[in-house]
């Protein structure tokens, strides 16, 4: 086996195009997954078992089914019921979606941890129940819970490939289809595996030092 | 029993201001507070004092809403607190004001901000005024120069100074005062109750306070009530009590404490 830059170099407009990809895959998915995760904990939240139990139910689902499973699905049965989605929104829905039933618990952690003598305080001031969650809650519970949704962004970066499989073309999309045409697997494939190494460590990093920050 | 529109008046000094009936609190099988009957005269500053577990911290956090009483009904100003429909329990809630054992400050907001947001978002204040009115505030409490301070930054006796600070810029017509020195460092007391000591003196706010300090109570209460096993046992001027006690029960506890 022989290391060949030409290939890497051949490869290049490509994996721009795949990093180009993946990148937005984790930028949407990762905005609604914290957007709908707070949803979820919230209505968690709410006194009636009407909402909360249909909640957990589908939340329990999601997070408890494969990634892979739910892909398939949108992608193949979605269509089926009139809903036509290009492959790249349907996989950032659906990896956000995933993603959402997972930070939920990191919103519903930091949600309680916030001490019982900040509600009452607010009581005690006679603030409204939404702006006691919006001014006062939420601002500590969030505050707490960045370093937890950083490390799933990480973990998101490490699923984004597995939208290959509905044909979107990111990383390893790229890559493969590169290494089929040229029958050159060695370069491309190392070429991506360093550039997840390149995004995901530096990130990592990043979480720890919010930790540091932010986590009290 | 009060006329129901006897709210539209006022209340005088000397008026009756909150009253208990019959109230029973139970948390499980313990029985807190039981049958309970007393009141508060407006402008008075009364002290509940007793054992741990005699109920006196429960009576604050029924008038202040953040438990609900089993039995009996409770009315701040001829209105009822309790039982009462959620929106006429907001309007009574803005007659009381409360600073906490913990002082649960807001740690996300500026001193300042803590101080300004009820007035804004509850009263409809308008934020000059409100800053300007929270700046006096915190000129009394001994700590203008905080203002743009976060609570995590100030000293335990100063995050409650400012604590007494939020719940006065409400104008309150009672001030529930619970246990507010005991999570403090012994040098640091003092200064917080100076600063209640000056409340006491220059405002006609209406005070209930439970604490361990008996040299305050004896100072700034107009009535003690000794409180055990969820009954008032005994009360009267804070001379009284404290120098010539009737129960041996209220003795008993004062020797303990004093």
């Amino acid at each position: 086996m022989t290391w060949d830059w030409g290939a890497v170099a051949d490869f290049m407009p490509r994996f721009w195009d795949g990093l180009l990809v993946t990148l937005q895959i984790l930028v949407l998915g990762s905005l609604i997954s914290f957007a709908l995760g707070l949803v979820w904990a919230l209505l968690m939240r709410t006194p009636t078992r009407w909402v909360r139990w249909p909640v957990g139910v589908v939340t329990e689902f999601i997070r408890n089914t494969p990634l892979l499973v739910q892909l398939f699905f949108f992608f193949y049965v979605l269509p089926e019921w009139g809903l036509t989605w290009s492959a790249l929104t349907t996989g950032v829905c659906a990896i956000g979606l995933h993603y959402s039933t997972y930070t939920m618990q990191v919103y519903r952690a930091g949600i309680e941890a916030v001490p019982a003598g900040q509600w009452e305080a607010a009581t005690a001031l006679n603030l409204p129940v939404r702006h006691t969650w919006t001014a006062v809650i939420l601002p500590q519970a969030i505050r707490r819970v960045v370093p937890a949704l950083g490390n799933y962004v990480i973990a998101m970066l490490k699923d984004t490939p597995i939208l290959m499989s509905i044909t979107v073309l990111e990383l390893l999309g790229e890559a493969r289809l590169f290494s089929q045409q040229n029958f050159q697997f060695t370069e491309p494939l190392t070429v991506i595996g360093v550039a997840f190494i390149l995004i995901a460590y530096p990130a990592s990093l990043l979480v720890r030092a919010l930790e540091r920050r932010l986590v009290r | 029993m009060k006329d129901p529109d006897a709210s539209a008046n006022p209340p005088v000094d000397g008026s009756e201001l909150i009253r208990f009936d019959h109230v029973t609190k139970r948390f499980g099988s313990n029985t807190v507070l039981d049958e309970l009957d007393f009141s508060v005269e407006s402008g008075k500053h009364v002290t509940l004092i007793g054992p741990s577990g005699s109920g006196k911290t429960t009576i604050l956090r029924l008038l202040m809403t953040l438990a609900k009483p089993d039995e009996g009904t409770i009315t701040v100003a001829g209105d009822k607190l309790f039982p009462a429909p959620e929106k006429q329990v907001r309007e009574v809630r803005k007659k009381i004001g409360m600073v906490f054992q913990q002082f649960n400050l807001f740690p996300n907001m500026s001193v300042l901000r803590n101080i300004t947001e009820a007035p804004v978002t509850v009263l409809g204040m308008s934020k000059d005024e409100a800053e300007a009115r929270a700046r006096e505030l915190l000129d009394m409490v001994g700590l203008a120069d905080k203002c743009d301070a976060r609570p995590t930054q100030l000293s335990g006796g100063q995050q409650q100074r400012v604590a007494i600070a939020r719940a006065l810029a409400m104008r309150p017509q009672v001030l529930l005062l619970d246990e507010v020195t005991s999570a403090l460092d012994p040098e640091l007391v003092a200064g917080v109750l100076d600063v209640l000591r000056d409340i006491a003196r220059t405002t006609d706010i209406t005070m209930l306070c439970v604490t361990h300090e008996m040299n305050f109570a004896r100072d700034i209460s107009d009535q003690v009530l000794m409180f055990d096993s969820g009954r008032v046992i005994e009360s009267g001027v804070p001379e009284k009590i404290f120098n010539d006690p009737e129960k041996d029960r209220t003795r008993e506890f004062l020797s303990a404490v004093l």
